[in-house]
C-alpha cells in the first residue's frame, strides 16, 4: 500500500482530482448555475425586445436584437402596477423600519444579563418557533384585530420574527461588556447605553437582519392573499399573480394608458421590476448573510 | 449605581422592586412580545373554534360548543380530506428523496473544488433564487416550460414535439418537487458548507497517508462529519412534513384542478378562508400541527437512542 501521489499536485494534504473528474465537476456547476441564470436573462430580454422580434419567436427572447422600453413606459404611466408598486414600496420601507426597531428592542432587553423578566420573556420567543398556528385561527385574529383589508395586515401580523430576535440577541451578547459596563458608569440609562453603543456595533447584523425582513415583505404574497379583498391595495406580488400567472389581460384600463405593447413583454416588464429590487440589494446580502445565517443556527 | 455592574445584579430586591428598576428594559421588550403573544399564541388558543360550531357573526365564544364533531371529517374519512392527505405525503416523499438530499450533494461538490473564486462566483449565483418570492418563481418556470415559453418554442422551431410540462396534471408533484430544488438546494447548501469547514483537515491528512483515495476520503472522513447536521435538519423537516407548500401550490392550483393539488394546508384555506367550514378547516390544521409535533418529538427521541445530539438534548 504505498501513498499514491505520482505526478498529481498536493493541497493542503489532498491530492488535486484527475483531470477527467475536474472536468466532469466543472460540467455540472456549470449546468447548476446556467438553469438558475437563464431564465433571469430570458425574462429580462424579453422584457426590453422589439415587438416583431418577441411575436415571431412566440414568446420568451433570450438575445434581443433591439432594446425597447415601452413596456416599462406603460407600466409606469399611473395604472394597477404602479399603485402596486407603490404599496410594495410602502410596505417593504415601513415594514422594515418597524420590524428591525421591535426587534433590536427585544433582543437588547433580552441580552442584557440580569433583566429581571429575561427568562419568561426569552422562552415565550423561542417557543413560538416550536408551534405554528393554523391558517383559519390566524386569519381569525387578524380579522378580529380590524386588520383585514387594511394595508397594515401585510406589516404587523409578520412584523417580528422570534429567529431574528434570536439571531440579533446572540449578537448583542457577544458584544465586549466592558463597553456597555463603562457607559453605564458614565452614567448612561439604557436607552442610551442601547442607541449610542450597542446600534453603533451591530451595523453589520442590523444590515443583514434588516435585508431578510426587506425581501420577506417584498416577497409577501400569502398574508395579501388572506388579507386583501380589495384590489386597490394589492402589492406587487398579487398583481404578479393575476396578470402574469392567471394570464389575465393587462388592457388600457389597467395601465392607464392608450398604447399597447404586446401582453408578453408586459408581463415580463412586470415580473422584471419585481425581481430588481431583490438584485439590487442582493451583493450588501450576500456580503453578511453567510455569517449572519450561521450565528442564529448555531447560537438557536 | 454600582451593584448593576456585579455578577448578579440586584439578587438581594424584592421582585417587584427589580421590574421597577428595571422598567426601561421591559418597555423595550413590550411591543415584541405583545406581538408574538397576539399573532402567535392567540391563534394557537384560537385553534379552540376547531372544537366549535363557529359561527362569524357570534364570534369565538360565542358559538357552540360541538366537541369533536369537526373532527369527523378526518376520522369518517371524507374522500376530499383523504385526496388532500394522499397528495401531501406523495409529496413529503418524494420532497424527502429528491430535495433533502441535493443541497447536501452540492455542498459536497462545492467543497471539492480548489479554484475559491470560481467557488465564490458558484455561490453568488446558486444562492440567489431563494430570495425571489414563489410568485416569481412560478412566472419563471412559466416562462421557461409553459405552451409558449422556452422549451417548446425551442423545440418548435427544431421541428420536434413540444411537451406542455406546466398545467399537466400527471407532471404536477414533478415540477412541485423540481421547482423547490430550484428555488433553494443552493441556499440550504450554507449550512453543509460550514459543518464541512469544521472538519479538520490533519483527518485528510491523516487518511491520505494512510492510503485513502479521494473516494475513501470523502466516505470516512466526510460523511461523518456531516452526520449531525443532517440528522438534526431531517429531524426538522419531519416537523414540517405535512406542510408542503402552500403558497406554490395555492398559485398553480388552478391550472391542473384540485385532485392533484390539493394538499393539507390548501384544503384547510379553500374549506374555511374561501368555504366557510371554519371549525372542520380548523380541525384539520390542528391536526396537522399536532402530527407535526409528535413527528418532532419521536425523532428526536430516536435520534438520542443513536446518540446523536438532536434539537435538543435530553
Amino acid at each position: 500500500m504505498s501513498r499514491k501521489i505520482g505526478p498529481r499536485r498536493i493541497v493542503q494534504g489532498v491530492p488535486m482530482p484527475s483531470w477527467p473528474m475536474r472536468v466532469f465537476k466543472g460540467l455540472v456547476l456549470l449546468v447548476f448555475c446556467a438553469v438558475v441564470i437563464i431564465p433571469f436573462v430570458g425574462v429580462i430580454s424579453t422584457s426590453v425586445a422589439p415587438n416583431k422580434q418577441i411575436n415571431e419567436s412566440g414568446g420568451l427572447v433570450l438575445f434581443p436584437k433591439s432594446v425597447n422600453f415601452a413596456a416599462y413606459q406603460s407600466l409606469f404611466s399611473g395604472g394597477v402596477v404602479t399603485r402596486a408598486l407603490f404599496v410594495s414600496i410602502f410596505v417593504t420601507v415601513i415594514g422594515t423600519l418597524l420590524s428591525l426597531t421591535v426587534s433590536c428592542l427585544l433582543a437588547y432587553a433580552l441580552a442584557r444579563p440580569g433583566f429581571t423578566a429575561g427568562r419568561p420573556i426569552l422562552l415565550v420567543v423561542l417557543f413560538s418557533m416550536l408551534f405554528s398556528p393554523g391558517i383559519i385561527p390566524t386569519y381569525l385574529t387578524v380579522k378580529g384585530v380590524g386588520l383585514l383589508d387594511s394595508i397594515w395586515a401585510l406589516i404587523v401580523p409578520t412584523m417580528i420574527s422570534a429567529f431574528n430576535v434570536v439571531v440579533l440577541r446572540a449578537f448583542f451578547m457577544n458584544l465586549p461588556t466592558e463597553i456597555t459596563e463603562s457607559a453605564r458608569i458614565d452614567g448612561a440609562g439604557e436607552l442610551k447605553t442601547f442607541s449610542y453603543i450597542v446600534l453603533p456595533l451591530s451595523k453589520a447584523v442590523l444590515s443583514v437582519i434588516g435585508l431578510f425582513y426587506a425581501v420577506a415583505y417584498w416577497n409577501a404574497f400569502f398574508s395579501a392573499l388572506l388579507y386583501l379583498n380589495d384590489s386597490k391595495l394589492w402589492p406587487l406580488q398579487l398583481v404578479l399573480r393575476t396578470y402574469v400567472i392567471n394570464d389575465t389581460q393587462l388592457g388600457s384600463a389597467e395601465l392607464g394608458t392608450e398604447l399597447l405593447p404586446p401582453q408578453a413583454s408586459i408581463q415580463m416588464a412586470i415580473l422584471v421590476v419585481s425581481i430588481v429590487p431583490i438584485l439590487l440589494i442582493y451583493p450588501f446580502l450576500q456580503r453578511h448573510f453567510a455569517k449572519g445565517v450561521l450565528t442564529g443556527a448555531v447560537k438557536g | 449605581m454600582l451593584q448593576r455592574t456585579t455578577k448578579q445584579p440586584g439578587q438581594h430586591l424584592s421582585l417587584g422592586r427589580r421590574l421597577v428598576r428595571d422598567r426601561v428594559l421591559l418597555l423595550f421588550a413590550l411591543p415584541g412580545t405583545a406581538l408574538i403573544i397576539a399573532f402567535h399564541y392567540v391563534p394557537l388558543l384560537g385553534n379552540v373554534i376547531a372544537f366549535k360550531d363557529y359561527q362569524p357573526f357570534l364570534g369565538i365564544g360565542g358559538s357552540d360548543w360541538s366537541g369533536w364533531a369537526n373532527f369527523s371529517v378526518i376520522f369518517n374519512g371524507d374522500p376530499a380530506f383523504l385526496r388532500a392527505l394522499k397528495n401531501t405525503l406523495v409529496l413529503t416523499s418524494l420532497q424527502s428523496v429528491f430535495v433533502f438530499p441535493a443541497p447536501i450533494l452540492l455542498a459536497l461538490l462545492l467543497n471539492s473544488l480548489f479554484s475559491e473564486r470560481i467557488k465564490r462566483i458558484a455561490q453568488s449565483i446558486l444562492y440567489l433564487p431563494h430570495f425571489m418570492s414563489w410568485v416569481i418563481v412560478v412566472a419563471l418556470f412559466q416562462q421557461m416550460l409553459g405552451g409558449s415559453g422556452l422549451l417548446n418554442n425551442y423545440l418548435r422551431s427544431h421541428d420536434l414535439t413540444t411537451i406542455n410540462i406546466i398545467g399537466n396534471s400527471e407532471l404536477f408533484h414533478v415540477l412541485l418537487t423540481s421547482q423547490i430544488i430550484w428555488k433553494d438546494t443552493g441556499w440550504a447548501t450554507i449550512l453543509f458548507l460550514a459543518a464541512l469547514s469544521q472538519i479538520d483537515s490533519q483527518l485528510y491528512e491523516a487518511a491520505s497517508v494512510d492510503g485513502a483515495s479521494r473516494m475513501r476520503q470523502l466516505w470516512h472522513v466526510t460523511l461523518p462529519g456531516l452526520r449531525g447536521i443532517i440528522i438534526l435538519l431531517f429531524i426538522l423537516r419531519l416537523g414540517d412534513s405535512l406542510t408542503v407548500g402552500f403558497e406554490q401550490i395555492i398559485l398553480q392550483q388552478q391550472a391542473v384542478g384540485r385532485d392533484v393539488s390539493e394538499v393539507l394546508d390548501t384544503y384547510v384555506y379553500n374549506n374555511g378562508v374561501l368555504g366557510g367550514a371554519w371549525g372542520v378547516a380548523a380541525a384539520v390544521g390542528l391536526v396537522k400541527g399536532v402530527v407535526g409535533v409528535i413527528l418532532v418529538l419521536t425523532a428526536n427521541k430516536v435520534a438520542h437512542i443513536f446518540g446523536e445530539q438532536g434539537v435538543y438534548s435530553r
